[in-house]
């Protein structure tokens, strides 16, 4: 017999305040063996305070050849940001 | 405080932590995959720091020149009083996970009731190896439950090393006189008094486990009046190897 | 897809690693791209698990219980270096126990340098001083390579491994300042480690297959030679300031050049080793498989354990 622990990524939050982010994966039999194994392979150094596991299986991606139709779109909506719109020098704080 | 009394005592605590950290440093590079590698690495680290504090507290205590390690490395086997559980062999993972969690917990309840300690130096010690050892608790208590509940193969091994190392776990609540005179003085802990809560939590992790706890009560002793195993003497030649062949030297 | 349609994929691609873009995973990328990085990056991982057993040698011997736990903490490093690194692998659809099994089977490389014994306590000295100083220099320009899951790998590890060549030179120190019989011992290490470190950074430039390729796709800013030539200048330095000599009588400093002119390496030495005739390819190789093999049963009992509580979650919810 022979069987692979499945893949997990892990997200650590460094601190309180700061949200959680990929520090990188891992295998584990199982969840809770994720959080220990991320615990010792990631947190060596005091680097966190909080983490999650996910199975890497349970991550839905996009998919890079779509990235045109998905986010090109976005780059010509200048009215979205505030350096469009026009103001008389007076004017502060806003 | 008699001086010579919590030296010995510091000894007996200090004595468990370094042994055991060698037993399992030699596992270091030959774990069942990286992550409980570097799991194990981890423990190994932990106690190794924890006997660092007892030793560097012990060296202070006799003054003359003693240091962490020529106290560490420089004894007679006669003269090391851990108890025989730590110093069993690496038969196996289920004989590792096994012994790492009889040991641990005997050695967080220990813990819990030194940091009550008169001794403020032992009751610091004992309040920041808590954190660990609780940790250590859960690593060790999840791979006896993930072998004793695991495969056919992995049960069998798991309940041979539970059996196997029965014998050893008497001895965690013997005391020596040392450790009677500390605990009259309110430095020590009374071990005696574990004894009931510790097989009471080892029985409940092994009937999660599905194993079977054993039944003999025929117990090994020794290790606390310096009395090993035959395995102790291998594992001090190694670890005081470099002391012995180059001594007085500073590395 | 049409031959032309993958040119032009491909010049596009070359096109964005040019502007310094990153790749990711699920980019499209060319096959040899693909296979070039798995079998660089598993190369990488496979030395740092192989490189854990040279030292690990010493764990149990270490002369003070100061020394024993730093080297503890840089063996257990080099475990989590080869994670991370099997990690960037799988990134790219091969799982972790292929690349053991590359390993295992000799199809994979290592670097040669770990088929070396470690004899000596300062043996621990050397290997971190030399072949992390090695090591360090190949990396730290890895840091900016194409590939987004290599570079993230590497940033970690070169931030990780700062400690890692500190310690071994503290080791060197520390026996440079003591008996005759520790210079010794000091001295001896560095005339077995030297030249299998200068070997480490590749076959020269003339011999060395991926180099162009390579270049282009960032895995390599510089040439075996001029990393061989960083690493002398850096490292003559350091023995000298504590007293050790490099075991190279030609080795001299090249004030025209503004680097030290060196001695004859021995190829011949390298390329045997690679092929299995190191004094201790069997032994590494041996280590591994022996402890895959003994944690075979513990891997399948954590997954059956596994599936047994799902069930249970599962019967609960129900």
């Amino acid at each position: 017999m022979k069987k692979n622990w499945p893949l997990w990524e892990v997200f650590v939050r460094s601190k309180n305040g700061l949200e959680h982010r990929h520090f990188g994966s891992l295998h584990a039999a199982d969840a809770d063996m994720a959080l220990e194994n991320a615990r010792d392979v990631y947190t060596r150094r005091n680097e966190g305070v909080s983490i999650w596991v996910v199975e890497s299986k349970d991550i839905t991606a996009s998919n890079p050849e779509h990235n045109g139709e998905l986010f090109e779109p976005a780059q010509d909506k200048v009215y979205r940001h505030p350096t469009f719109y026009d103001l008389p020098d007076e004017v502060k704080y806003m | 405080m008699n001086k010579e009394h919590l030296y010995k005592y510091i000894l007996g605590i200090a004595d468990n932590s370094l042994i055991l950290g060698q037993r399992l440093g030699e596992l270091c590079g030959h774990g069942p995959n990286l992550e409980t590698d570097i799991a194990g690495t981890n423990i190994s680290l932990d106690l190794f720091g924890q006997s660092r504090s007892y030793y560097q507290y012990a060296a202070k205590l006799i003054g003359n020149g003693a240091t962490e390690d020529s106290i560490a490395m420089l004894r007679n086997e006669r003269e090391y009083i851990n108890v025989l559980l730590v110093e069993q062999p690496n038969t196996d993972f289920a004989y590792t996970m096994a012994r790492q969690f009889l040991f641990d917990v005997y050695h967080l309840l220990m813990l819990q009731e030194l940091q009550k300690s008169h001794d403020v130096t032992l009751a610091a010690i004992a309040n920041k190896s808590i954190k660990e050892v609780s940790y250590h608790l859960r690593f060790s208590s999840d791979w006896v439950k993930r072998l004793g509940d695991g495969t056919e193969e992995s049960h069998q091994k798991m309940q041979d090393a539970i059996d196997g190392l029965w014998t050893y776990t008497d001895e965690l609540f013997h005391q020596t006189d040392a450790d009677k005179a500390m605990v009259a003085e309110g430095a020590g802990v009374d071990v005696k008094e574990l004894k009931d809560s510790y097989y009471s939590k080892v029985t409940k992790v092994l009937a999660e486990a599905t194993l079977e706890t054993p039944e003999s009560k025929w117990f090994q002793k020794g290790g606390k009046n310096g009395v090993h195993t035959e395995h102790l003497g291998y594992l001090l030649s190694d670890l005081q190897y470099m002391q012995r062949t180059f001594p007085n030297m500073e590395w | 897809m049409s031959e032309e349609q993958i040119k032009d994929l491909e010049e596009q691609f070359e096109a964005r690693i040019a502007r310094d873009e990153k790749i990711e995973p699920k980019d499209w990328m060319p096959e040899k791209y693909r296979k070039t990085h798995i079998r660089q990056m598993s190369q990488h991982a496979h030395s740092e698990v192989v490189g854990m057993l040279p030292e690990g040698n010493w764990i149990t011997r270490a002369p003070s219980l100061r020394r024993k736990v730093a080297l503890l903490a840089k063996i257990q490093d080099e475990a989590g270096h080869g994670l991370y690194l099997y990690s960037a692998c799988e990134t790219l659809g091969i799982s972790r126990d292929e690349l053991y099994d590359q390993l295992h089977s000799g199809k994979a490389k290592y670097s040669s340098i770990f088929n070396y014994p470690t004899i000596t306590w300062a043996d621990m000295g050397a290997i971190g001083w030399l072949v992390d100083g090695a090591a360090i220099i190949n990396q730290v320009p890895l840091c900016n390579t194409s590939f987004g899951p290599y570079a993230r790998a590497m940033v970690r590890v070169c931030k990780e491994e700062s400690f890692h060549q500190r310690q071994g030179y503290e080791i060197m120190i520390k026996l440079m300042q003591g008996t005759p019989e520790q210079k010794e011992m000091a001295q001896d290490a560095l005339n077995r480690w030297w030249w299998p470190s200068l070997m480490m950074l590749g076959p020269i430039d003339a011999e060395s297959v991926h180099t162009e390729q390579s270049m282009k796709w960032k895995l390599k800013r510089k040439s075996n030679d001029e990393l061989r030539q960083q690493f002398i200048d850096q490292t003559v330095p350091q023995a000298e300031l504590i007293g050790l000599t490099i075991p190279d009588p030609d080795l001299k400093w090249n004030d025209e050049k503004g680097c030290y002119d060196f001695g004859a390496i021995d190829w011949d030495e390298f390329w045997q080793v690679v092929k299995g005739h190191g004094p201790c390819n069997k032994e590494r190789m041996n280590a591994r498989v022996g402890a895959w093999e003994r944690g075979e049963w513990v891997r399948d009992a954590a997954v059956a354990y596994a599936e047994k509580k799902a069930n249970k979650n599962i019967n609960k919810a129900v």
